[in-house]
């Protein structure tokens, strides 16, 4: 029987050290809601959602109760619009509409995020992708709980560079449109290689095609009690650490097989993955930068970050594949810039560069994660960072992203704050020499040679 | 049968075991376990009960113990299913 330490250690790591899910993200198909008449699609789209979804936040409240665990988010992902509205869109504001429709539905079923205003091009684009890529700054700026992603390449297909020009561009768009905001609609907006079909976080989650009807995944975190857990063994040698890292990661990913057992039990849809990531949030305590020094680092960034941070990622996910059958989405540890203290305190310091992070996503999910530069960085600048992030993912048959934040009207020295989850940010300095050539070649680049298994 | 794990924190003082175990019996919850310390004038404690007979929700039973603890008592109370702690440290 259950024992009296282990209750407290428990309730400790809840209490004192943040442990939570992150996330329930019921992934939802809108293929069946197709339609060639805008109107009827809307309607679709939004009884569709409605009807899956609108017992899916009083059931994780529910959870969070019953078992004394806080559920932080509830969220919807949906399949790609640029699917669901080829049939009917024929100009931005048609997909724009579509847009505002999730905007709606989202805030009538209390969810805090919904996903999937997304395309999937990295082979090449269809005039819908084309369209819906270009509405995205619109779109964003129209509305609140919507989150926009495109896939720009993969290992087995290459990178579309068209698309890859196309994002510096609609990215600076959004900051533009967003402006009064400190630019706040790029954080709602991720460029992807490789990206998974079942990610259950923000603001990159979609429902992808080959996903069944309705699906529930779900997205564990706890930073902090891994940073908690290392305490005690500071100053041990490697097996200890790992040890130790791998034993709290399976403790916290069962937490989130728990809420997933449950919830796909009471809201009778099937449980899709747990994804494993160590999501951090702007509150102390809750930082992946903070478990790294931890580890012995005077700030993430110093000499040996990235080999802390390809052991941390590694035990997490060999302690969470343990825990649950089904394991998939990102599953990693996530190294955010503003929603992570330690990291922002790194960037301060001045030993977190931008050059750095990109080394830091070659052995970890995701990629370069809410970083705000200057306001007056080039688009071409901003594709060429997009582009080098994606080799890596292509190369490394990972998945990498970008979210990056061009905050307009601010320069290096300048502070913005997004509020909530998305926390504050430094702005970050970008190299500042010319990749405009390189970016202006037309095509795409193809895949690398190891991708060819067959 | 279905049990539950009801942790008790806070300053001692007199009532406390009476008042969870009151509350308990006019619910008919039976207490499977007790194990009780006093640290530093520090009471904690720890219940497995079972709740199979619960006619209420369950959500209502732990909001309705943490109101108890802290309006009338001057103690924390949680109560959570008992399957959240056997996942977490049972292989």
């Amino acid at each position: 029987m259950i024992n009296f330490s282990e209750v407290s250690e428990t309730n400790a790591m809840i209490e004192k050290e943040n442990l939570d899910v992150r996330t329930i993200t019921m992934g939802i198909s809108l293929l069946d809601c197709v339609d060639s008449d805008l109107d009827a699609l809307l309607v679709k789209i939004h009884d569709k959602i409605y009807r899956s979804a609108e017992d899916l936040v009083r059931t994780g409240e529910e959870i969070s109760r019953d078992y004394g665990i806080p559920i932080v988010n509830k969220r919807i992902s949906v399949t790609p619009i640029a699917l669901v509205g080829a049939a009917a869109c024929r100009t931005h504001e048609d997909f724009v509409r579509i847009a505002e429709t999730l905007d709606r539905t989202a805030r009538e079923v209390g969810v805090n995020f919904l996903g999937g205003y997304s395309a999937l091009v990295s082979k090449g684009m269809t005039p819908a992708d084309r369209l819906l890529i270009e509405s995205i700054p619109e779109a964003l700026s129209r509305t609140e709980l919507v989150c926009a992603s495109v896939n720009v390449g993969s290992t087995k297909t290459g990178i579309d560079m068209d698309a890859v020009r196309l994002m510096g561009r609609v990215i600076r768009e959004t900051a533009e449109k967003t402006r009064d905001r400190d630019s706040l609609g790029c954080a709602k907006l991720v460029v992807f290689c490789n990206a998974p079909d079942d990610n259950p976080f923000m603001a990159g989650a979609f429902h992808g095609v080959t996903e069944a009807d309705r699906i529930l995944n779900i997205g564990v975190s706890g930073p902090g009690v891994v940073k908690k857990a290392l305490e005690s063994v500071h100053g041990r040698d490697f097996e200890t650490l790992c040890e130790t890292v791998k034993k709290t990661a399976f403790k916290v990913t069962r937490v989130g097989q728990l809420v997933a057992r449950e919830a796909s039990r009471r809201l009778r849809v099937p449980f899709g993955i747990i994804d494993l990531s160590l999501a951090p949030t702007p509150a102390i305590g809750d930082s992946v930068a903070d478990i790294l020094c931890e580890m012995g680092l005077e700030y993430a960034g110093a000499p040996g970050t990235t080999a802390a941070l390809a052991l941390l990622n590694d035990q997490v996910k060999k302690g969470g594949v343990m825990a649950s059958s089904y394991v998939g989405g990102l599953s990693g540890a996530f190294i955010p810039v503003s929603e992570d203290q330690g990291m922002i305190n790194a960037v301060e310091a001045g030993a977190l560069t931008l050059e750095k992070l990109e080394a830091m996503t070659c052995v970890c999910s995701v990629g370069l994660d809410m970083i705000a530069i200057p306001g007056d960085t080039k688009a071409s600048t901003i594709s060429g960072i997009i582009a080098d992030e994606m080799a890596i993912g292509m190369v490394n048959q990972k998945t990498t992203a970008v979210r990056l934040i061009p905050v307009i009207g601010k320069d290096v020295g300048e502070t913005v704050e997004f509020g909530g989850l998305l926390g504050h940010a430094p702005i970050m300095p970008v190299n500042p020499w010319s990749c405009e050539e390189f970016i202006a070649r037309k095509g795409r680049i193809p895949a690398p040679i190891h991708s060819f298994k067959n | 049968m279905k049990r539950a794990i009801i942790t008790v924190v806070g300053r001692d003082t007199i009532g406390i075991i009476a008042g969870v175990c009151n509350y308990l019996a006019e619910n008919r919850i039976n207490i499977l376990d007790i194990s009780q310390t006093i640290v530093s004038g520090y009471f904690n404690m720890m219940m497995i009960v079972d709740v199979t007979g619960l006619e209420k929700p369950f959500g209502d039973l732990s909001e309705e113990l943490a109101a108890l603890g802290r309006d009338q008592i001057g103690v924390q109370i949680k109560c959570q299913k008992e399957e959240i702690f056997n996942l977490m440290h049972r292989i």
